[in-house]
């Protein structure tokens, strides 16, 4: 357009002047689109969270065929998974899972409920909050982890410990996220409760509780990681069955192989429950538009 | 308070009289009286500041945190309408518009409501499935959906294009033939409190400056000398001065 006006003004009366037959007017520059980075994050890649751990594995391969990793170190993937077939054969692998994932299933679900239900109380009430958010803070501040001789003195060493120590080490997340979600609930919406006039039930129900639910499940996919954490040291410390008893257990005749089995049947359960709580976090929050969508 | 006296001839739906409004030093609602009879339609104009929102917010008794006298008298039945739709983003739009409402023919009557907003067949929809007009909408069906004596609308149409606000100022004026509210329109747009209103008040310093019957017949065309006329004297009174447009 520039050039054009230019050459009108210098030959007035042959518009098309600044074109070499003529013809066309001068065309406007191509926009360039192909190099802006959208702001977007594009079409998600199918199997994509696949990715990065399969080329760990072939890092992995790769380095125990071109013997660069010392079987002592790092067994070869293929004799580790012969190892967790044997392992499966005499039927001690899932021995070892089922204690394991009844200790941590316990442990979740009571940390679950105790730590919603405080977030609750403590969101919804000054006193409440007077009462329980301050030990819960304490709480916090101490590792679950340097509380297993205290529980041990208390609980013995018997299943009672680990399922406290994990519920204790559940509850932080959970409290923390919900009642901050909580109490970050719009007070537009309040307002409009109050013009609405609906008791409290129901705005508990239509307001807060749904309002909280974006906090519990980021909570929950926390509380589910922790719960293994603990689930591992606890069996560590004292135990006699349980995936990482059968790892302690290795460890004193050097087995690393079944150490990885050990480690790669944490890494799984890890995951499957992450995938299972984002499952639900996705059905139940289906009315958010976010980034990821 | 909220005592309604209807029912009597003429007896206003509300009434307000030398209502004080304080926030700390700044006094914001002074000695204010109003009347608004049943059916009425009123609008309230005046520049920021001036305390339109305080006397809706104390209208609507969203105002208990603030320090003031003077006597207020409300129907029970009254719904608001916000300037932002106010949709709880995690229920869908049917849920929404019969939200805290207690009767076995809620779900029925929430339905009824969409349709005379235009949105039957939206009932399932997420509201961040819709358009900003089309939110609003929600929120008017769901203050109509409780059949309210009193609508108080905080610059409802204030956050929408031109284009969808003057579709919405024919559904308003619809919605509001057929079910005889009295409205309070609190607006910052002098052609749409003309357009709409029975009567429009200019609030300034906390009082009400001006209180004009807008004698304009329906359907009001923004060319009409009445029409002008009525918009300069409202502009002046608001401390903008024009020339009466040409016709």
């Amino acid at each position: 357009m520039n050039a054009f006006s230019n050459t009108a003004a210098v030959a007035p009366g042959i518009p098309y002047t600044s074109d070499e037959r003529g013809l066309l007017p001068p065309a406007a520059k191509p926009r360039r689109t192909g190099t802006r980075r959208r702001l977007t994050l594009g079409r998600s890649i199918p199997f994509g969270a696949l990715i990065g751990p399969a080329l760990l594995l072939v890092v992995w391969s790769v380095g125990s065929i071109a013997g660069v990793i010392d079987p002592r170190t790092l067994p070869a993937p293929w004799s580790v998974v012969e190892t967790a077939i044997d392992l499966i054969a005499e039927g001690k692998l899932q021995d070892h899972l089922q204690t394991s994932a009844w200790r941590a299933a316990q442990g979740l679900v009571f940390g679950v409920l105790i730590g919603t239900t405080l977030a609750l109380i403590s969101g919804l009430s000054r006193l409440g909050e007077a009462i329980i958010d301050g030990p819960v803070q304490i709480k916090r501040a101490i590792p679950t982890l340097a509380l297993i001789p205290l529980l041990m003195l208390w609980f013995g060493i018997g299943e009672g410990m680990k399922v406290t120590t994990i519920a204790l080490a559940v509850l932080i997340p959970i409290y923390i996220q919900t009642h901050s979600s909580l109490r970050s609930i719009d007070s537009r919406y309040v307002e409009l409760a109050r013009t609405l006039r609906m008791g409290y039930g129901e705005f508990i129900r239509h307001v807060i509780l749904p309002g909280a639910l974006p906090g519990f499940f980021l909570g929950l996919r926390f509380a589910v990681t922790y719960a293994w954490l603990s689930l591992v040291v606890v069996e560590q410390v004292n135990a006699t069955s349980g995936i990482g008893y059968m790892i302690d257990l290795a460890r004193n005749y050097g087995q690393t192989d079944i150490i990885i089995v050990g480690l790669v049947v944490y890494a799984l359960l890890g995951l499957v429950c992450d995938g299972i709580v984002r499952f639900f976090q996705e059905r139940s929050l289906s009315w958010r538009r976010t980034l990821a969508d | 308070m909220a005592s309604h006296l209807g029912g009597l001839n003429g007896a206003p739906v509300v009434r307000v009289d030398s209502l004080v409004r304080r926030f700390g030093p700044r006094t914001i609602l002074d000695g204010l009286s109003l009347d608004i009879e049943k059916g009425e339609f009123v609008a309230l104009l005046g520049r920021s500041g001036s305390g339109k929102s305080t006397l809706l917010r104390a209208l609507a008794d969203l105002d208990d945190k603030v320090s003031g006298s003077g006597r207020l008298e409300t129907p029970d039945k009254k719904s608001v309408v916000f300037q932002d739709a106010r949709l709880l983003p995690w229920k869908r739009v049917l849920e929404n518009v019969v939200l805290g409402l207690e009767r076995p023919d809620a779900a029925e009557r929430g339905r009824v409501a969409l349709e005379e907003v235009g949105l039957s067949g939206r009932e399932n929809a997420w509201p961040v499935e819709l358009s900003g007009g089309e939110q609003q909408r929600v929120a008017l069906a769901r203050s109509l959906v409780r059949d309210p004596e009193l609508l108080l609308a905080d610059e409802p149409f204030g956050s929408l294009d031109a284009l969808t606000r003057l579709r919405m100022h024919d559904l308003l004026r619809q919605l509001c033939a057929r079910h005889q509210p009295a409205v309070l329109l609190v607006t910052h747009d002098v052609d749409e409190a003309v357009t709409l209103a029975d009567r429009v008040l200019v609030l300034d310093h906390g009082a009400i400056a001006a209180d004009i019957v807008i004698d304009v017949p329906t359907p009001r065309e923004h060319g009409d000398r009445r029409f002008g006329e009525i918009r300069s004297k409202l502009l002046r009174h608001l401390g903008v001065e024009t020339s009466v447009l040409p016709v």
